[in-house]
């Protein structure tokens, strides 16, 4: 049974949320990463400022294709991707070690604790001359300074993922016979998975900082040297291309280590 | 194993061949000191024993101390006196107890088959006697074509299932279950007692139970225990003469009813003074 119902003043409910929906604007970034660039291209090629101080992009591009085509290049990144290897992935492990060393085990926690707080804020570049004192001009003290400065976010990650595991999951491990040995590594260690690699994501960000900065002091290959060699040489296109090479480098790793993290930990949504 | 389906006759038989397995617990208290060194009771000489097979139920208001009771038991927990007693266990090859808590406590990174098959992993069987037990278990609780699974994709009624497999597959001789349906929905939570029942009547473990719910206690029970608030003191222990298997219209007889109100009464006071209570 329908009843007509007469309306006398209509106030019709209106969605309130709508300005809150976020709608992606793909496009518009890509165009406006196109126009800073072909902005910058055009106050260079009009001769607005010299090309000491600002290349036009395709003149970055040409450089880079050069130094590609001599070989030039490969050897900088392959400096550099060595020290950062090496410092890197020895922090990674040592780093993991020591934080589930922590997390763990009391008598552990109350000796390394303090040493780690005392140490952790220094920055470690400045540690480099002291590196380079015991360990000589070679690469041993780059590889050094690159593992401290990956050292520390691990340890630090790692010791918190250890420590926040839910105690729930290691009673009933328990309860299910595991002891004590068995727990750390299958309760403990993949609870802190997603620690480990948060700590790795800091780490590398980390890691290409401090090879520039060790290769801008002191070595004869590398990102960094080249950068700085061609500031002295006042060849600018040769800097911009090496920053744009960083910052590539920076994007390739964070993706490297999202796809191992998604590898790794399938049950993370 | 077949008691179950048999009746009494077959049971005793059955028992007289494999021994008796009963849990005492004898004069147990505890008395938790936080940081402060303030002293909280939490049990008071609580004396029970859950005899082979039988489903024992400790209902009462929140918090007289029937978690911590159950964590005891569990080996969770150390208790300030008294002690815990299995008797009769003929070997120690695997624990003796599993425990099906409230949050599921499943590993989030092993699928549905992996957590069911930790409990036998760590007992070091072999590959053949681990997917044995794993795919029976997987179907008693009927999660048979979810074995790939990891729990966040399951719903809670799903990962309970799972948490009760797991249990089960390390073939206990005492089943802890601590509020298990309690973070469930009300339906579900009903299915769910169901289902447990039918297990129980199915695998005849022996199982002690820890709910707040008193419809869910005489449901479920043999005998239900209950625990008078903070100090949790022993205030009665109740048989429920109901018939089994139980099927979820028990819940509308007049027997039944009689049963939850009779604890009701008990629990009322208690329950209404520890709302008013602050919060430890």
């Amino acid at each position: 049974m329908t009843k007509e119902v007469q309306l006398q003043a209509e106030t019709v409910v209106h969605d309130k949320t709508v300005f809150m929906v976020r709608q992606e604007h793909r496009m518009l970034s890509l165009v406006s990463m196109l126009g800073i660039l072909g902005v910058w291209e055009l106050i260079a090629r009009l001769g607005f400022v010299s090309p000491l101080f600002l290349p036009a992009p395709s003149a970055v591009i040409i450089t880079g294709y050069k130094m590609a085509l001599s070989g030039e290049i490969f050897r900088h990144i392959g400096a550099s991707l060595w020290r950062i290897f090496w410092g890197f992935s020895c922090a990674a492990i040592v780093g993991t070690l020591v934080g589930i060393l922590l997390g763990f085990f009391s008598i552990a926690e109350s000796i390394g604790n303090p040493i780690i707080a005392s140490t952790y804020p220094i920055p470690k570049i400045a540690i480099l001359p002291l590196l380079i004192l015991w360990l000589g001009i070679g690469e041993y003290s780059k590889i050094t300074v690159i593992g401290l400065g990956v050292f520390f976010p691990m340890v630090i990650n790692v010791y918190t993922g250890v420590r926040n595991a839910d105690p729930v999951l290691i009673k009933a491990a328990i309860s299910l016979g595991s002891n004590r040995r068995r727990i750390i590594y299958k309760v403990i260690l993949p609870s802190a998975l997603p620690m480990i690699f948060a700590g790795l994501k800091l780490g590398i960000g980390i890691a290409l900082l401090l090879v520039v900065a060790a290769e801008m002091i002191a070595a004869d290959a590398g990102i960094g040297f080249m950068i700085l060699t061609s500031a002295d040489l006042m060849q600018t296109t040769k800097i911009m291309f090496g920053i744009s090479l960083l910052s590539m480098l920076g994007l390739i790793f964070s993706w490297l280590i999202d796809k191992l993290e998604k590898l790794c930990i399938p049950w993370k949504k | 194993m077949e008691a179950g389906h048999e009746g009494p006759g077959t049971k005793a038989l059955t028992w007289i061949i494999e021994a008796i397995v009963r849990v005492i617990i004898e004069k147990v208290s505890k008395t938790y000191v936080d940081t402060a060194g303030e002293n909280t009771e939490a049990l008071r000489d609580i004396n029970l024993c859950n005899e082979e097979n039988e489903f024992l139920v400790v209902v009462g208001p929140s918090g007289c101390g029937k978690s911590t009771l159950l964590n005891i038991v569990a080996g969770l927990l150390p208790a300030t006196s008294g002690r815990v007693v299995f008797d009769g266990i003929p070997d120690n090859s695997r624990p003796h107890t599993a425990v099906v808590f409230q949050e599921f406590a499943l590993f989030p990174w092993r699928t549905v088959e992996r957590n069911v098959v930790y409990g036998p992993e760590e007992r070091g069987l072999s590959r053949q006697e681990r997917q044995k037990l794993t795919r029976h278990y997987i179907e008693l609780v009927g999660l048979t074509g979810f074995e790939k699974k990891y729990p966040h994709q399951l719903s809670g009624g799903m990962k309970q299932r799972v948490s009760i497999a797991r249990a089960l597959a390390n073939d206990p001789w005492l089943l802890l279950m601590d509020e298990p349906f309690s973070a469930l929905d009300a339906q579900t939570r009903t299915i769910m007692q169901g289902e447990l029942s039918h297990i129980y009547e199915k695998t005849q473990k022996s199982v002690l139970y820890i709910t707040h719910n008193i419809q869910e206690a005489v449901f479920l029970g043999d005998r239900v225990v209950v625990l008078s608030r903070r100090p949790g003191r022993l205030q009665e222990i109740i048989t429920i003469d109901l018939p089994r298997p139980r099927h979820e219209h028990i819940v509308m007889e007049p027997k039944f009813l009689s049963y939850v109100d009779q604890i009701w009464e008990h629990i009322r006071d208690q329950a209404k003074a520890a709302l008013v209570e602050e919060n430890p």
